[in-house]
């Protein structure tokens, strides 16, 4: 446990942060490379959907990583209240911007695949509507996070919210899915479509892998620009600053 | 924290609260109000068709007393915070969940209840039948308590900030669709001759998740905005 508590020091983990984010980087383009190629080209055209199909590539993982995220950030809550780490509640607020933009992209996305599909780029399916409804969790864990100006209140209150807020992502998907259910709004469902090819698969899971390492990437370098900001006045800052160590 | 030091501050908090609103009982009219002419807006903007109404009947009762409870939730903190009584509070010997605990009931208590009183007096207007009020006082009855326990977490956490209103909406909103859901739920259940257990039953264990839950985050979020 030692090692785990020195990394959750501000102060070594910034260096750590900034070496390791251009790997995540990297590692994400590859991979999204990949993909894409996959995704896009080697991948047949479905018979049913015709091209409009391949948005899930797309789609798929950025929904994935919008649910994903969440859960992350409220374990970080967890472990901010619990532990009382700076850098755990650094994290999260680090994380939800990215949160944010994968459900905007998954609702785009999936408008665009609407269109064609459904013949409309907004039905008010279970799926759609869940997902609206997280980027409203979202917003507001920033809107309340900017609203207040210390930190550490920020910080406590924030981490509150999203231990609410994943208590409640369950139960508002469960009563949005019954909701639709008694509603009929759409008849098309994704889970309903024929079982996929594998090379489809494969390319989403790419896909999802690369999502998975830009959304690291992208908060290990917005962790460093809140740590700048948290302790613009500490001792060891001033060292990373002036540009003797990195 | 014994056991008869939690009851005492329940009862305390509920009693305070009470007496409070007793003595500006104007404030509980004026949410009642809103209640009203919110719910009176939508004949005069959808058309008098009773069709239509009757259809949209139970759903408008709902988010118009989620939005009154929204509206009244300032009542709940914010005058003990601006005059410091809610530190004197945390600080004294009362365990400080449960005198929350018996907020959240005043609350409830000034608004709630009056809601449900006056909701069946717009469930005739929206033509609905007395069964169908029926029920949908009794899942007013499982669900109002819930709009204050999770109002009661986010009227903490949006203690003394600015554009508080707005942003107490936007958290507040998202977390109440279940209950709106299963609310509306049981009333189109019992209008089509189905079932409505399972949608009282979802808004029971809410109900308990809630009253288990709220007062320890409520108490939390209050110390997060006094320390």
């Amino acid at each position: 446990m030692r090692w785990l508590y020195r990394y959750a020091s501000p102060a070594t983990f910034y260096p750590v942060a900034g070496a390791l984010a251009p790997w995540f980087f990297v590692a994400a383009a590859l991979l999204g490379a990949a993909g894409l190629y996959i995704g896009l080209i080697a991948a047949p055209t479905d018979f049913q959907q015709g091209d409009a199909y391949r948005i899930i590539y797309i789609h798929v993982p950025a929904a994935w990583m919008s649910m994903f995220i969440y859960v992350v950030m409220a374990a970080y809550g967890v472990l901010f209240l619990s532990l009382n780490t700076r850098l755990s509640a650094m994290m999260m607020s680090a994380l939800a911007p990215t949160g944010a933009m994968f459900t905007f992209l998954a609702l785009w996305t999936g408008a665009l695949w609407g269109r064609p599909t459904w013949g409309a780029y907004w039905v008010w399916d279970a799926r759609l509507t869940s997902e609206l409804i997280l980027l409203f969790l979202y917003l507001g864990f920033m809107a309340l996070q900017a609203a207040i100006e210390d930190p550490r209140r920020a910080d406590r209150a924030a981490a509150l919210l999203a231990i609410v807020g994943v208590v409640n992502v369950p139960i508002i998907y469960f009563s949005v899915q019954w909701w639709n259910t008694l509603h009929q709004g759409a008849s098309v469902s994704l889970t309903a479509s024929p079982k996929m090819a594998r090379i489809m698969l494969t390319g989403m899971l790419i896909m999802s892998l690369a999502a998975w390492l830009y959304a690291i990437g992208a908060s290990l370098l917005r962790v460093r620009a809140i740590i700048l900001e948290r302790e613009a006045g500490a001792e060891w800052l001033q060292g990373h600053v002036d540009g003797k160590a990195r | 924290m014994s056991e008869a030091g939690a009851w005492a501050g329940f009862a305390w908090g509920l009693r305070r609260d009470l007496k409070l609103s007793a003595r500006s009982s104007a404030e509980v009219l004026v949410v009642l109000g809103f209640f009203l002419i919110v719910a009176t807006l939508f004949p005069l903007s959808v058309g008098p068709d009773p069709r239509i109404l009757h259809r949209i009947g139970a759903g408008i009762i709902w988010v118009c007393a989620a939005l009154a409870c929204l509206l009244s939730l300032h009542r709940m903190f914010t005058l003990d915070y601006v005059d410091g009584s809610l530190e004197q509070m945390l600080l004294g010997h009362m365990p400080f969940p449960s005198i929350v605990a018996g907020k959240i009931g005043a609350h409830w208590l000034t608004t709630g209840c009056p809601l449900i009183v006056c909701a069946p007096l717009v469930g005739v207007q929206f033509g609905l039948s007395f069964g169908e009020i029926g029920v949908l006082l009794v899942t007013l009855l499982l669900g109002t308590p819930v709009l204050s326990l999770i109002g009661g977490i986010m009227a903490a956490l949006t203690l003394g900030l600015r554009g508080g209103g707005a942003l107490l909406a936007l958290l507040l909103l998202p977390l109440y669709i279940p209950l709106l859901v299963f609310g509306v739920g049981a009333v189109e259940a019992y209008a089509a001759g189905l079932g409505m257990e399972g949608h009282l039953s979802v808004l029971g264990a809410e109900l308990i998740l809630a009253l288990v839950g709220s007062p320890l985050a409520t108490a939390a979020a209050v110390r997060t905005a006094i320390d």
